[in-house]
């Protein structure tokens, strides 16, 4: 992009003092989301004000308060909810959702999976650390089986939800996934789901390093990335390495990792990524493989359009307007039965 | 017996019709209430549903009633006792004889009453009345089922269509009962079946051959006349508190200028308000049946932030679920209207069943210090114009407002005369339009109401942010400094107090002063009103003090309360606005009368106990 843009990151830092921990992985996040929105707003023409922050509870729900932007700070678990009412209300607002693996998947389980049944067309950024940071180091819905925390001294017995397989089983019209440190692909994700009309999720792989440092570690480190990870993007060979040579076929009903150029395999027996393909099969096999026997998969997974819940209520209000005799309260206070007493 | 009854007059009159719930009684009810509404009788009526949609037949707990209270003045409840029970089967009977006047008139299907029909009602023995106690009353032994067949035999309907069809022979016998017109009707089933011409037919024909039965057999020694009521001359239509709440949103909405958004999750006896909502989509209203309680006041919340004039419907058990949003709406001074449409509890209680026990929940059911404006509409037609005054105090006053409803007066219907939205104040919410100058501070107030201002997404310079973490005074950034978080708490409590000034004073209805003042709250009104009335026309000493506005409570209160030697203050519930009375006005005695069945008060005992008052 050129200098040309009407806002610089700058006109969405607020005033106040960043508080969360030294090393988080939110600051990341948090400066490419201030990337991002001038962006945001060049392509899709929003103004400032336009831009809404709406937070749940946790160390990820301060969002709000360090955008100089509308924001709502909700309870616990809520801010789901709370964005719905927002969009609802003024779908011409550009509305943003920040929450964690607890607040999102866990207290707020049931307004997440709801939201993205209903499509409705707000952007959910869900920092996933696998742990609860802000109550000091318990176990939350993502922490891997078998965790040691402060609530599972002895390990968790849960298995944990992945966040994308979630989403896709309750309908889910977009999902990708980034990590902190990789701020320029977490801004093309914010960008891409901004731009997706209906509930966009990004999960954001987040370190909290003060209760559960390098959870990310095996396929996130810098020296490991590169060929423990995929970036995915829309119309490209799923091809991952550091020398780029290693890529993703499909055997049955199986995704499986091959080397390039080895045991007869090319170029053009390696998947091309196509975001935009209603049946989930493929979507579902990328949100799904984990390290070490798959990479995991990084960028825009699932883009695909469906018509949103706003624009529905916007529809249905405009026809049944068009349609109907009673224009205003007196003409329903007189409609039906009525009678006169003289 | 003489050769044609004789018509006698009657001031009031009390009909219950019951049967299965699949038998149309609600229907045949509200028809012959349409009918007695256009005669310019005075109404009141109240449908007892079971909690079951459709239990086994013939049993029970599968019996739906409609008890309607007509009269030539103005009535103001549907009645305690019946003077005609129509009972569609042996289970009907058994389950509404209890609500019988002594001597009153029973017409039943006794095409019903077989040997396996009154078993399966529960009756021990063979002869049903002798065991209720009240084969003396004027039984009216109709064979309403066969009767209907026979009124039929030509239709082209299938049995089951005509069998169907009974609900109207039970309706033409009381049409007939008390002289009334069967043309109502008529029109009513013409354009119901527009459709369906034969089925319209069949409708008329049993109503007519139903009719045509009483007057032929001389079943009844003399019919009844129920002279039109003094009412106010104007347009009138029925309506029930569902309804009025409904539409009283709506009209806040209009007056207001903001779209009206409501989120919620259906449950009993609130449903119907989200129902009626989400039905005018031609008045722009947005209805968001949410996933569940919490979900329906969260997106209210985000909607209210956003600049609609936002609302949530609910129960007891959900207002429960709702709690900590509530909170939130307070700490966020957002305007909010929560309805609460009381039932028995607690928990899940007595779904289907009026009671009051949900004050003190409305009151304080927060954590922290959390005031908020809290109003009761107190009949079914009331409840309009307090949802308009709930919805222009929460925008004007930028704070949440829960109104109380019950079951009650939320099924309960009556004639009401139609209002002019010209008559209706404007509501102008503190919307900011633009940044002032030196930048806006979202939690600076106006003096009158302490009110913070309206600021909406989309308007430019005055991005903000608001959260359930304590605010600043000023800035409504987040603060933890311990003088601002007690000052904040004294303001939002003053601000809440400071609501009195814009309410109206408390009436008295009869004398200013006397020997006993009986208060109530909500839904007992009518029941309060017959019963207080009935005493002063025996010359006794008795007034009634009823509220509408709870907290606060209107200013001169107090001033009332010290001109009574008595007060008695009438729940449905063990006491909680005669605690509340009481932790704000210790300087007087508060009697008590309360009940806790999931009914109604009836006057009888409300009057037996305001005599013993007197006499004490």
């Amino acid at each position: 992009m050129d200098g040309q843009m009407k806002y610089t990151p700058q006109d969405f830092k607020s005033d106040q003092e960043v508080k969360w921990c030294p090393g988080c992985g939110n600051h990341a996040i948090l400066t490419a989301v201030q990337k991002a929105l001038p962006e945001v707003a060049e392509a899709l023409n929003y103004t400032h004000e336009q831009f809404t922050f709406v937070s749940g509870i946790g160390c990820s729900s301060r969002f709000p308060y360090y955008m100089q932007t509308f924001g709502f700070h909700g309870i616990h678990g809520r801010a789901t909810a709370i964005a719905t009412g927002v969009k609802v209300a003024n779908p011409k607002l550009t509305v943003w959702q920040v929450t964690g693996d607890g607040d999102a998947l866990a207290i707020g389980g049931n307004h997440f999976i709801h939201a993205i049944r209903r499509n409705i067309d707000i952007n959910i950024m869900l920092f996933n650390n696998e742990i609860y940071g802000l109550t000091k180091g318990q176990y939350s819905p993502t922490s891997k089986l078998g965790k040691i925390t402060k609530t599972s001294p002895f390990g968790t017995i849960e298995h944990p939800f992945n966040p994308g397989e979630l989403v896709l089983g309750a309908r889910g019209t977009f999902f990708a996934r980034t990590l902190d440190v990789e701020m320029g692909l977490t801004k093309d994700c914010l960008i891409a789901a901004a731009k997706h009309d209906g509930t966009s999720v990004v999960e954001i792989l987040q370190n909290c390093v003060i209760y559960n440092d390098r959870t990310h570690a095996d396929f996130a480190n810098k020296d490991v990335r590169a060929d423990r990870t995929i970036v995915l993007r829309h119309g490209e060979k799923m091809v991952f390495g550091k020398n780029r040579d290693k890529g993703l076929v499909q055997i049955g009903m199986k995704l499986m990792v091959v080397k390039i150029g080895e045991g007869g395999v090319t170029m053009d027996d390696i998947l091309v990524h196509n975001a935009h393909e209603p049946n989930p099969g493929v979507h579902m096999m990328l949100v799904n493989m984990s390290y070490p026997n798959y990479p995991v998969a990084l960028g825009v997974i699932r883009d695909v359009p469906d018509h949103t819940y706003d624009d529905s209520i916007e529809d249905q209000l405009a026809e049944l307007r068009c349609k109907s005799n009673i224009c205003c309260m007196d003409d329903l206070l007189n409609s039906g039965e009525t009678w006169e007493v003289k | 017996m003489e050769e044609t009854e004789k018509c006698v007059d009657l001031d009031e009159a009390i009909i219950r019709f019951s049967g299965d719930s699949g038998d149309g009684m609600q229907l045949t009810g509200t028809l012959f209430s349409d009918t007695s509404a256009l005669l310019g009788n005075g109404i009141s009526t109240f449908p007892d549903f079971p909690a079951e949609i459709r239990a086994p037949q013939g049993t029970v707990s599968g019996v739906s009633g409609f008890q309607l209270h007509f009269g030539s003045r103005k009535i103001n409840t549907p009645g305690d006792y019946c003077d005609t029970l129509v009972a569609m089967n042996p289970a009907a009977l058994r389950a509404n004889a209890k609500w019988l006047k002594k001597g009153a008139t029973v017409i039943c299907d006794v095409d019903t009453f077989t040997e396996k029909g009154v078993a399966r009602a529960g009756f021990k023995t063979a002869n049903p009345f002798v065991e209720l106690n009240i084969s003396d009353y004027n039984i009216i032994y109709a064979p309403i089922t066969s009767m209907t067949k026979e009124a039929l035999k030509e239709s082209p309907l299938d049995m089951k269509s005509i069998v169907k069809c009974k609900n109207m022979f039970a309706l033409g016998i009381c049409f007939y009962l008390y002289s009334r017109p069967l043309e109502h009707t008529e029109a009513y089933l013409d354009r119901k079946f527009r459709k369906k011409p034969e089925v319209a037919a069949a409708n008329k024909a049993v109503l007519n051959a139903g009719y045509n039965y009483a007057s032929n057999t001389h079943s009844f020694a003399s019919t009844y006349c129920v002279a039109p009521a003094p009412i106010a001359p104007g347009k009138y239509r029925s309506i029930s508190g569902n309804q009025a709440t409904a539409w009283g949103l709506m009209a806040a909405s209009e007056k207001s200028g903001r779209p009206l958004f409501c989120g919620s999750y259906p449950i009993t006896p609130a449903t119907a308000i989200l129902e009626e909502l989400a039905k005018r989509k031609d008045l722009g209203v947005k209805t968001l049946q949410a996933e569940d309680e919490i979900a329906g006041i969260c997106t209210a919340i985000g909607a209210a932030f956003a600049g609609d004039f936002a609302v949530t419907t609910t129960s007891g058990p959900g207002l429960s679920l709702k709690s900590e949003a509530t909170g939130l709406a307070v700490m966020t001074e957002l305007p909010l209207v929560v309805v609460d449409v009381q039932r028995g509890g607690p928990s899940t209680g007595l779904p289907t069943k009026p009671e009051q026990g949900d004050l003190y929940q409305a009151l304080w059911g927060r954590n922290g210090e959390c005031p908020l404006v809290v109003i009761a509409a107190s009949r079914p037609s009331d409840c309009f114009h307090y949802a308009f005054m709930a919805g222009k105090i929460a925008m004007e006053h930028m704070t949440p407002v829960l109104l109380l409803s019950d079951g009650f007066i939320a099924n309960g219907s009556e004639p009401w005369k139609i209002p002019s939205m010209k008559d209706f104040p404007q509501i102008v919410p503190p919307i900011v339009t633009e940044a002032p100058e030196g930048g806006f501070l979202p939690y600076k107030r106006d003096e009158l109401r302490l009110a913070r201002s309206w600021a909406l997404p989309g308007t430019k310079g005055v991005e903000h942010r608001v959260g359930g973490l304590e605010k600043d005074f000023l800035k409504g950034c987040v603060s933890h400094d311990p003088i601002n978080h007690q000052r904040m708490v004294n303001v939002r409590a003053a601000k809440v107090a400071r609501v009195a000034d814009f309410i109206p004073s408390q009436q008295v209805i009869g004398d200013e002063s006397g020997d006993l003042l009986v208060i109530g709250w909500g839904g007992t009104y009518g029941h309060l009103l017959s019963a207080v009335e009935d005493l002063r026309k025996e010359g006794k000493s008795v007034s009634l003090c009823h509220f509408n506005y709870i907290n606060p409570l209107p200013k001169n209160t107090a001033e009332i309360f010290g001109r009574f030697r008595k007060i008695v203050v009438c729940e449905l519930n063990l006491g909680q606005f005669a605690g509340y009375l009481r932790m704000n006005f210790q300087q007087f005695r508060f009697e008590q009368f309360n009940k806790v069945q999931g009914l109604p008060f009836t006057v009888v005992e409300l009057k037996e106990k305001f005599y013993e008052l007197l006499a004490r």
